[in-house]
């Protein structure tokens, strides 16, 4: 029961409304606690931290780091690995590979050696769960949990066909505690499902899906009510049709509209933001300024943005007609892994070029992003790991929010062309600290619904990361001083001092068991594995874990 | 970890275990109906005949616990000879770990990662091929469950299944009614292409009898014919098979709905190897520009495709991995386990659930016998007999918990039928482990 103080940060805590102010942090068994009531009482340990920085620690909401398509995308890509330097085993620590898609310890380290305590992987196939949770366990220090894929699941469009809405709602509640999952993800409703049997996508929210004969709208506002109905701490988490094609804009709009003020995240929405015409990629445009006001307008959208970064990436997706696409448009090799009866996976090595126009307006258009949403609490940073870039690139994103000069360097390096199609080169706003804290650790903790991150308030966990203040932004973010998992150092000097698990986050939404006859029913009929072998037990919730409440409506 | 065994269907001394799971071959089949009497398993519902041998010759085996050189010791006098045997090493290669838990296979990486050893599986042995042809031009595929409710063409090449995987015809592939082809057999066509005529050309439509070590020039013409690209009909000269017969196939292929090429150690061993594997799948891929078409690799062992994910998640690399400079380096030929031996490079070998005194080559058979060899195995194979200690361990599946990866990447549970008197390789391997990084943080502190 050891007290510790962290004495006289100053310290940004947006969601105490601390901006900027010096202060003690008192901790107490992991938690931040009350200051001592006797103004004498002596910590045990006391860490100085006058003169730096002190924030939560990160929370990414969206990444790919854990399952079965991350794992494919390590199996088929060596390459990616030789140019990067290794993690290498130390007294303490296991060793690894980087690149694009790192391994799990090394994933671990590198998110903690960045300030990051907390990251939720994207897209896990429910059928997959236990390797999610068995790559998680091997994840070491941050905390982590998982969204569960159900846009292209057909009990859930046959329960749409039927309209069975209780059935549907208890499905979803039953997933999540068959997975240990943490929130409702569609990717590409219907769409994928279209792939999977004949090749082809859905090109719109009203396409109707064969065989189902429901549509991407019923699929998204479907789950989008069970989860609000469930109370699941984060609401539906959409990735929308039509991923990555020009005049993809009406789509992403139609789907805001189609929530109809109902509680939704849309994820990497740079990638849904594209005006032109599909046909004719000299077309292609921004349409972020169209889309900002509609999000800025309807405060129950929030967003994570999928920053595009001018590096070598893997392109990696739960959507498997866009993997098709990306292997068309590239011509590298490919891999897709289609589940049955719930969803599908692509994953294509891609390379991002400054030079080429295309790329330059995806990085500009995930900026606009960043600068056109007027309440930060709304946009939290992502690079849709390893998407449009590796989580790594975070301290480079933050500097080019926080200085508009960075922007124009990197502006006078890309096509001529980027200036008459997106808003970015008038885009003088830049990001002050307090916001910074707020994309990157209280904002997606809030959306996230995680009442014990993203703050230094009583009872958070205490995940702090302190920084030694610096011209070079970049620099600052990319080597904090200090990172406290738990209310322990695990990394000092970019160092990491010692080993911790971290521990899952998942939920458990209430099930009228009654709905169970009717899904080990139709279960039996079209899985391989057996009803009984499906959910996952809770050995599988490794040394830790936390389970979040919901609140029901 | 949680041990959860039925009951409830029988009186004390009768056990029926529902839904157990089968660990012999990458079927990995988890609808098992185990009867128990004892420590015997006496009927294996649903079982092939080749998962009735495997539950009904694993019964408890009267063995020491452990034997060093060949004498018998207690588990603990063989933790410490291990881990004195791995922390004293300069270069000790991990192999085997097809036939054991992810669990357990997590503590043999790990042990693997702390003592800078050389890393590899079976994998390297069987499929290895496909591994490198995955990482040449990807992959198209499916769980077995799309196979099973959508393919209405299916092509099994360079494998048997009838006697390999005897359960994959009629639970996954050829037969089963499923979601889009409600008459099953009716609804698929089916072709065999092999060098010989095995059992398995009784079930298809169509065999054809390749020359030996053409499969590549086969391959290559259909991915031709699916490009409509003109073949030359020496094509026949080199395989055997007439191209207006190939025409006929490709033609078949490019009708269906959803199409699936199923492939086995035929293509990986033969010729051409990871060659041989690239062409099948990049046969798979490009059909895509016509209709849906998957491949899949028949993978052989119970837990093999687990291997290769616990390699990968951890290291980055799926086998032949050197961890010797603190951190994982991949290269297949120089880091594979059969290939270091027969350099005579390793002082000391960690084999989990594998018998390389078997099955690796005559010098590699030599050196591994000439340096100190910790085995774990339920057996007394021939890798037991010429270890420095061997562990008599549980057997997985039967006896133990845990986790096993079907061939197609789906993870599967365990339910144990009876209790073994003897240790998990889990449990074995976390004492030797436990036990070296005692040591190693001595050193540090």
């Amino acid at each position: 029961m050891s007290l510790y103080k962290i004495a006289g940060g100053t310290v940004y805590d947006p969601a105490n409304g601390i901006d900027g102010e010096v202060r003690d942090i008192w901790i107490r068994d992991g938690r931040i606690v009350d200051p001592p009531d006797d103004p004498g009482t002596k910590p045990d340990r006391t860490l100085d931290a006058s003169h730096r920085v002190v924030m939560p620690g990160g929370v990414d909401m969206h990444c790919h780091i854990a399952g079965p398509k991350v794992n494919m995308a390590r199996k088929m890509m060596p390459d990616d690995k030789r140019n990067a330097e290794p993690v290498r085993r130390t007294a303490y620590t296991r060793s690894g590979t980087v690149g694009s898609v790192p391994s799990t310890f090394a994933t671990g380290y590198l998110y903690a050696g960045l300030g990051y305590t907390t990251a939720f992987d994207a897209a896990i196939p429910p059928l997959a769960a236990r390797h999610a949770h068995e790559e998680l366990q091997d994840t070491p220090v941050i905390d982590k949990g998982f969204f569960v894929l159900m846009g292209n699941n057909h009990y859930i469009m046959e329960q749409l066909q039927n309209n069975e809405e209780e059935r549907l709602k208890n499905y979803v509640s039953w997933l999540l505690n068959a997975t240990k999952g943490y929130a409702a993800k569609i990717v590409n409703p219907g769409g994928v499902e279209v792939w999977k049997s004949t090749g082809g996508n859905a090109t719109g929210l009203d396409d109707s899906i064969e065989h189902f004969e429901v549509t991407p709208r019923q699929i998204l506002t479907g789950v989008a009510r069970a989860a609000t109905e469930l109370g699941c701490p984060h609401p539906v988490h959409v990735h929308c049709n039509n991923l990555g094609m020009p005049g993809n804009w009406q789509t992403t709009l139609e789907t805001m509209k189609a929530l109809d003020g109902q509680k939704g995240h849309l994820t990497h929405i740079q990638f849904h933001s594209y005006g032109g015409h599909p046909d004719d990629q000299a077309t292609f445009c921004s349409e972020v300024p169209k889309l900002a006001e509609y999000v800025n307008a309807h405060d129950r959208l929030t967003i994570d943005v999928g920053q595009v970064m001018f590096a070598e990436t893997t392109s990696m997706t739960g959507d498997g007609p866009l993997g098709y696409f990306l292997h068309k448009v590239t011509g590298r090799k490919w891999y897709s892994g289609d589940t049955e009866m719930e969803a599908g996976c692509g994953i294509v090595p891609i390379v991002y070029k400054n030079k080429s126009l295309v790329h330059a307006l995806q990085w500009a258009i995930g900026l606009e992003w960043y600068l056109l949403i007027d309440d930060p609490w709304r946009v939290a940073m992502s690079t849709d790991h390893p998407n449009g870039g590796s989580f790594m690139a975070y301290p480079e994103i933050i500097a080019l929010l926080m200085d508009r000069t960075r922007r124009e360097e990197v502006l006078k390096g890309v096509p001529e062309g980027l200036r008459e199609r997106c808003s970015l080169p008038d885009l003088n706003r830049e990001y002050t600290l307090n916001e910074i804290a707020i994309i990157t650790r209280a904002g997606p903790a809030r959306m996230l619904g995680l009442p014990n991150k993203g703050h230094l308030g009583i009872g958070a966990d205490a995940d702090i990361t302190i920084y030694n203040p610096q011209d070079d932004i970049q620099q600052m973010f990319e080597l904090p001083k200090y990172v406290i998992k738990s209310g322990e150092i695990i990394v000092e000097d970019g160092e990491i001092r010692r080993d911790e698990r971290g521990k899952l986050l998942h939920i458990g939404p209430a099930f009228d068991e009654s709905h169970t006859d009717h899904i080990r029913e139709w279960f039996e009929k079209y899985y391989t594995i057996r009803f009984r072998n499906y959910p996952v037990d809770d050995h599988y919730l490794g040394e830790s874990h936390e389970l979040v409440a919901t609140q029901p409506m | 970890m949680a041990t959860e065994i039925d009951q409830e269907k029988a009186p004390a001394k009768l056990k029926i275990v529902e839904d157990a799971t089968c660990t012999f071959c990458g079927c990995v089949c988890d609808d098992m109906e185990l009867t128990v009497e004892g420590n015997t398993i006496t009927k294996a519902k649903n079982a092939c005949v080749l998962g009735k041998s495997w539950f009904f010759n694993h019964h408890i085996e009267d063995r020491p616990e452990a034997m060093i050189d060949g004498q018998p010791a207690s588990y603990d006098e063989a933790f410490d000879v291990a881990a004195d045997v791995l922390f004293h090493s300069q270069y000790a290669i991990t192999y085997g770990l097809s036939d054991t838990t992810c669990e357990a296979q997590r503590v043999a990486v790990a042990i693997t990662d702390w003592i800078g050893g050389n890393l590899d599986t079976t994998t390297s042995v069987c499929h290895g091929p496909s591994g490198m042809a995955f990482q040449g031009v990807g992959e198209v595929t499916a769980t077995l469950g799309e196979i099973r409710n959508r393919a209405d063409y299916l092509i099994f090449w360079g494998g048997n299944p009838a006697e390999s995987h005897p359960r994959h015809f009629t639970k996954y592939s050829l037969m089963p009614k499923g979601q889009f082809v409600p008459n099953g057999r009716k609804d698929r066509t089916a072709v065999l292409i092999d060098v010989r005529k095995t059992k398995s050309a009784k079930a298809v439509d169509t065999f054809l009898q390749i020359r030996p070590r053409s499969d590549f020039e086969l391959a290559w013409a259909l991915r031709g014919l699916a490009r409509g690209i003109d073949v030359d009909p020496s094509v026949e000269e080199k395989t055997g098979i007439p191209l207006e017969q190939l025409v006929e196939v490709m033609e078949g292929m490019k009708r269906a709905k959803f199409g699936a090429i199923l492939f086995g150690m035929g293509v990986t061993m033969t010729r051409g190897k990871h060659i041989n594997s690239e062409a099948v799948l990049a046969l798979a891929r490009d059909m895509n520009r016509h209709t849906r078409w998957i491949a899949k690799p028949m993978r052989g062992h119970g837990n093999v495709t687990g291997a290769d994910n616990v390699v990968s998640w951890s290291t980055g690399y799926p086998f032949g991995v050197s961890l010797t400079r603190g951190y994982p380096r991949f290269n297949p030929g120089e880091f594979t386990s059969s290939d270091l031996l027969a350099r005579r490079e390793a002082d000391a070998a960690l084999i989990i659930a594998s018998d390389p005194m078997s099955n690796f080559s005559q010098p590699a058979r030599d050196h591994l016998a000439s340096i100190p060899v910790v085995v774990l195995d339920p057996k007394l194979s021939d890798t037991a007999r010429i270890a420095k200690v061997a562990f008599t361990t549980a057997t997985y599946g039967i006896n133990t918990t845990g986790t096993v990866y079907r061939m197609d990447d789906i993870p599967l549970p365990l339910r144990p039928a009876f209790e073994s008197p003897f240790k998990s390789d889990y449990e074995i391997l976390k004492a030797i482990e436990a036990r070296i990084r005692k040591r190693q943080l001595q050193a540090v502190s």
